[in-house]
């Protein structure tokens, strides 16, 4: 009963605070007081006080001064972090997996480089208060990245993906970086496909399927090389009739080494070709999936190629692989040095991030690495560890206030700030929960 | 590369198999003393530093400490949790092959049991992760599918030592998107009947109107048997109807998938009609909207901790589901539907604790002994018993943590998952690999040297999904 009465009083809070809700726009200053604070820069404050002015940190430390005017929330029993960052999501492009019509996440085509992520985000999905509820203050919508809608192929060259807050009346309000890196689907060679016509499956032969591949990368060499023509002739000016292409256009800040590419790959062979691929083609690459990358761990190390990594809460790839290797890949990606982020790679499963590094924390990984990998480390990966990622004075106020520990599936938030701002954590879920509690008996 | 496969395979379940029961022989269940652990019971609270004594495959004595056998083998869990073994409700492993006999929406002829892979290595992931007992279920194409079985872990036993012994067979139901294929078509062919919620309701009740009207023929020849008729003529015999006429006479349960609160009310009132018992609604994504219907008419509920939004009948999903409907009276489960999801049912259970706010206690039977009542089975499995079967799961934390990971799990007083002894045969395994690896390529290389041909390249196999989680099309409407 004393819990249920917590649960009630922290609800009523936040029911409260929910006016405040949204999005950025009143210059409002927050203290965070007597609270635990995990800054992730640096060591933790047992007993500290967190300030949010203007939508970002103002200060953070053990002995700081409350600006005059600020709104004080007691943190005694608390503890405080940066909110949780999932770098692979379909968040906003996709509402209903299984509806075409509520999905805008992959596009027909093999080659779309110029298709923009930020451009489809609905900032009325459902699915980003139900996110947020779970302690994600910001994501990475990811073109062509797969999850439940992807039905059909991937784009070898899927768009670009953008970094969003959780929180905001336009795609304007929430952005953090527009453009964040290039989707890359890296060919492979598939010989064996599920049927979605007859529900078979459908096996063909390898040549066939390797000529697929060579005719992918090829094109994709192609792409490359046409990419730097390009950004080439715009570096020196063109002619006055130089034809624009947004393609290539698209392309050129990754042929400069400006855009990082984001790799999809699992296998290691497929990784090791992806590898070989932005190596010659002087590509910035972070690979995304990798749930073979520990075959490849020295290359990765050596040619300091980042991974984000699928959820490790996931059957091994070969049957005869030991049964836990996905969830003990995180702490072996560590030991040998390679930098490692987790994502979701999903929509409605993102609110399970914290249970992936936690499970990759009770299979060998350090604890702060595990919460690191799902805060500082994707914002690392993905160049935005200026904005977010770590409790430090001028970053964006992406900030959870907890009862335990933000990766335990048992935790309740007791604050949400996105850009600084008080949000509520009210949801689709939290709303039928409470108009069917409140069904009378029949 | 399948004979690779197969060798690969094959050595690796030997392997693994031998070192499950290296301690016993095949047949002499060991006697096992588990000393100094938090002892979950679930039915009868929890005793710290506790002790549980095994014989014969059946929990002998439980508590504080026991009278064990000098020669018993010890288990120490200082510091480690027993629960009972984790109960899946819902899941399609160890069938061999399809889970869907999607081509009619009658489908009551086809049957898990028959179709059990003991070989495959999800029944071993899956006690890897503490389940000892699962219920194989047909898919959900179909109205009415194709007729399940529970099964007991027992990994490295042939697949007819799999059955739970004396647990009552059940069918499978489908309600809403899937039986009306409302997610995929298959191209040339025309839409199948039933291809709305009406449809799926009349393809039922025609069904059991055809079922009732043949029991009533198989009744009166009984009859006119037992009255001395030697005339009589026995009716034709319709393995279709069988089972229903099983589900009528209460020897079989009826497991249905469903979603929306429309559909899981026209069960009821079909069943209501012909005199049956749903004995457990799969899924039931909708349950909380209904749950006082579901509890008066006495109905389990076997649900997902926090699946939503992939389709639209899983729109209105919510992760309270399993905690509203169990304060409102209603025997609730949570369920996987997939193998992979299996493997930390523990963590999926604790998630109603902070949606909804059930208690520790409520929250761990949703897997053990709340699944065990669904499935009739709870006599013998569920909770840590005297008497009841030694299926029990060691963990090095408290199970409803996404920080615990099993150690040891046991069925009928085996330990069948051992991490320890798992992890210290990597390596034999790994270099067994290699080994046959290296044979078969000197194997290939002399027969290429032979034929003068390059020998295929290993290939990828992506696995079509199977679960519910794939949005119904892939496997034709699986779960």
């Amino acid at each position: 009963m004393p819990r249920q009465l917590v649960i009630v009083a922290s609800l009523a809070l936040l029911a409260s605070v929910s006016a405040y809700a949204q999005t950025p726009q009143a210059a409002t200053t927050y203290a965070i007081t007597h609270a635990k604070i995990f800054t992730l820069a640096g060591s933790t404050i047992d007993d500290g006080t967190l300030v949010i002015q203007d939508g970002k940190i103002a200060a953070v430390g053990a002995s700081i001064e409350i600006p005059a005017g600020a709104q004080v929330i007691d943190g005694k029993g608390l503890q405080v972090y940066p909110g949780l960052f999932d770098a692979v999501t379909q968040m906003g492009l996709s509402e209903i997996g299984a509806v075409s019509a509520t999905v805008d996440s992959s596009e027909t085509g093999n080659f779309n480089p110029d298709v923009v992520a930020a451009s489809a985000v609905s900032p009325s999905s459902e699915h980003i208060p139900v996110t947020r509820a779970s302690g994600i203050t910001e994501v990475l919508a990811v073109p062509a990245s797969g999850g439940f809608d992807s039905s059909g192929s991937r784009a070898v060259l899927g768009g670009q993906a953008s970094a969003f807050s959780l929180a905001g009346w336009t795609m304007d309000d929430m952005q953090i970086k527009r453009s964040v890196a290039m989707v890359v689907n890296f060919p492979t060679i598939q010989t064996r496909s599920f049927d979605f016509a007859t529900l078979s499956r459908k096996e063909r032969p390898y040549a066939e399927a390797k000529q697929e591949f060579e005719k992918n990368l090829n094109e994709l060499t192609d792409w490359i090389d046409r990419a730097r023509h390009y950004a080439q002739a715009i570096g020196h000016g063109g002619p006055s009739d130089f034809e624009r292409d947004v393609k290539l256009e698209a392309l050129a800040p990754v042929v400069r080494g400006q855009l990082p590419v984001l790799v999809f790959a699992d296998r290691a062979r497929d990784i090791r070709n992806a590898v070989e691929f932005c190596d010659k083609q002087k590509l910035k690459m972070i690979l995304a999936g990798g749930q073979e990358a520990y075959k490849v761990k020295d290359l990765l190390r050596s040619k300091n190629i980042p991974v984000i990594l699928r959820p490790v809460l996931a059957l091994p790839l070969e049957e005869d692989d030991p049964y836990d290797r996905l969830l003990s890949q995180p702490a072996e990606l560590a030991q040998a040095g390679v930098r490692f982020a987790i994502g979701s790679f999903d929509n409605s499963f993102a609110r399970r991030l914290g249970q992936n590094a936690a499970n990759a924390s009770a299979h060998g990984l350090s604890y702060d690495d595990a919460l690191k990998s799902v805060t500082l480390y994707p914002a690392q990966i993905l160049g935005l560890a200026d904005q977010v990622g770590t409790l430090e004075t001028g970053k964006i106020a992406n900030v959870i206030v907890t009862n335990g520990d933000p990766l335990e599936l048992t935790t309740d938030l007791k604050y949400l700030f996105i850009k600084g701002q008080l949000t509520s954590t009210d949801n689709r879920h939290k709303r039928l929960f409470e108009k069917y509690s409140n069904r009378p008996k029949s | 590369m399948n004979c690779l496969r197969f060798a690969v395979l094959t050595a690796f379940t030997l392997s693994v198999a031998s070192h499950a029961t290296l301690a016993t022989p095949p047949d002499v269940s060991p006697v096992i003393v588990i000393q100094n652990a938090t002892i979950l019971t679930v039915t009868k609270g929890t005793i710290e530093r506790g002790s549980i004594l095994i014989k014969d495959g059946k929990i002998s004595e439980v508590g504080p400490s026991v009278k064990a056998p000098k020669d018993a083998m010890v288990i120490d869990a200082e510091g480690k949790f027993v629960t009972p073994g984790i109960i899946d409700c819902h899941s399609h492993i160890a069938i061999d092959g399809s889970v869907n006999e999607g081509s009619i929406s009658v489908s009551s002829i086809a049957n898990t049991a028959e179709v059990l892979n003991s070989d495959d290595v999800d029944i071993y992931r899956d006690l890897a992760g503490g389940v000892t007992t699962a219920n194989i279920l047909h898919g959900s194409a179909n109205s009415i599918g194709g007729q399940t079985v529970v099964i007991k872990l027992r990994w490295s036993q042939p697949a007819a030592r799999l059955p739970f012994e004396g647990a009552l067979p059940g069918i499978k139901f489908a309600l809403g998107e899937n039986p009306k294929r409302s997610n995929f078509s298959i191209p040339g062919q025309p839409k199948r009947y039933p291809a709305t919620r009406m449809g799926v309701e009349e393809t039922i009740r025609g069904a059991f109107t055809e079922a009732r009207d043949y029991k009533h023929s198989w009744d009166a020849y009984n009859k006119k048997i037992a009255a001395g008729d030697k005339s009589a003529l026995p009716p034709r015999r319709d393995l279709r109807l069988d089972p229903l006429v099983e589900v009528l006479e209460g020897k079989r349960y009826v497991h249905s998938h469903c979603y929306r609160e429309d559909e899981i009310l026209m069960l009821l009132r079909v069943a209501k009609e012909f005199g049956f018992k749903v004995r457990t609604f799969q899924h039931i994504l909708e349950g909380y909207k209904v749950a006082d219907e579901l509890a008066s008419a006495g109905v389990g509920a076997s649900t997902f901790s926090d699946w939503w939004a992939y389709k639209v009948e899983a729109y209105d999903a919510i992760p309270y589901n399993a905690a509203l409907m169990t304060k409102r009276g209603v025997l609730v489960s949570i369920n996987s539907d997939d193998a992979e999801e299996a493997t930390h049912l523990n963590q999926e259970a604790a998630k109603s604790m902070k949606f909804g706010g059930l208690t520790h206690d409520e929250a761990l039977k949703l897997v053990t002994i709340n699944p065990a009542m669904q499935l009739g089975i709870d006599k013998r499995v569920g909770s840590i018993e005297v008497g009841k079967d030694a299926d029990l799961v060691i963990y090095n934390h408290d199970p409803l943590s996404a920080y615990a990971v099993v150690q040891k799990t046991l069925v009928d007083g085996r330990v069948l998952f051992d991490r320890d002894k798992d992890i210290a045969g990597r390596a034999a395994l790994e270099k067994e690999k290699n080994d046959l690896i290296a044979k078969e390529k000197a194997a290939a290389k002399k027969s290429e040297e032979k034929k003068g041909e390059q020998p295929k390249k290993p290939e990828e196999k992506p696995k079509p999904p199977s679960s519910d989680r794939a949005a119904a099309p892939a496997n034709g409407g699986a779960q």
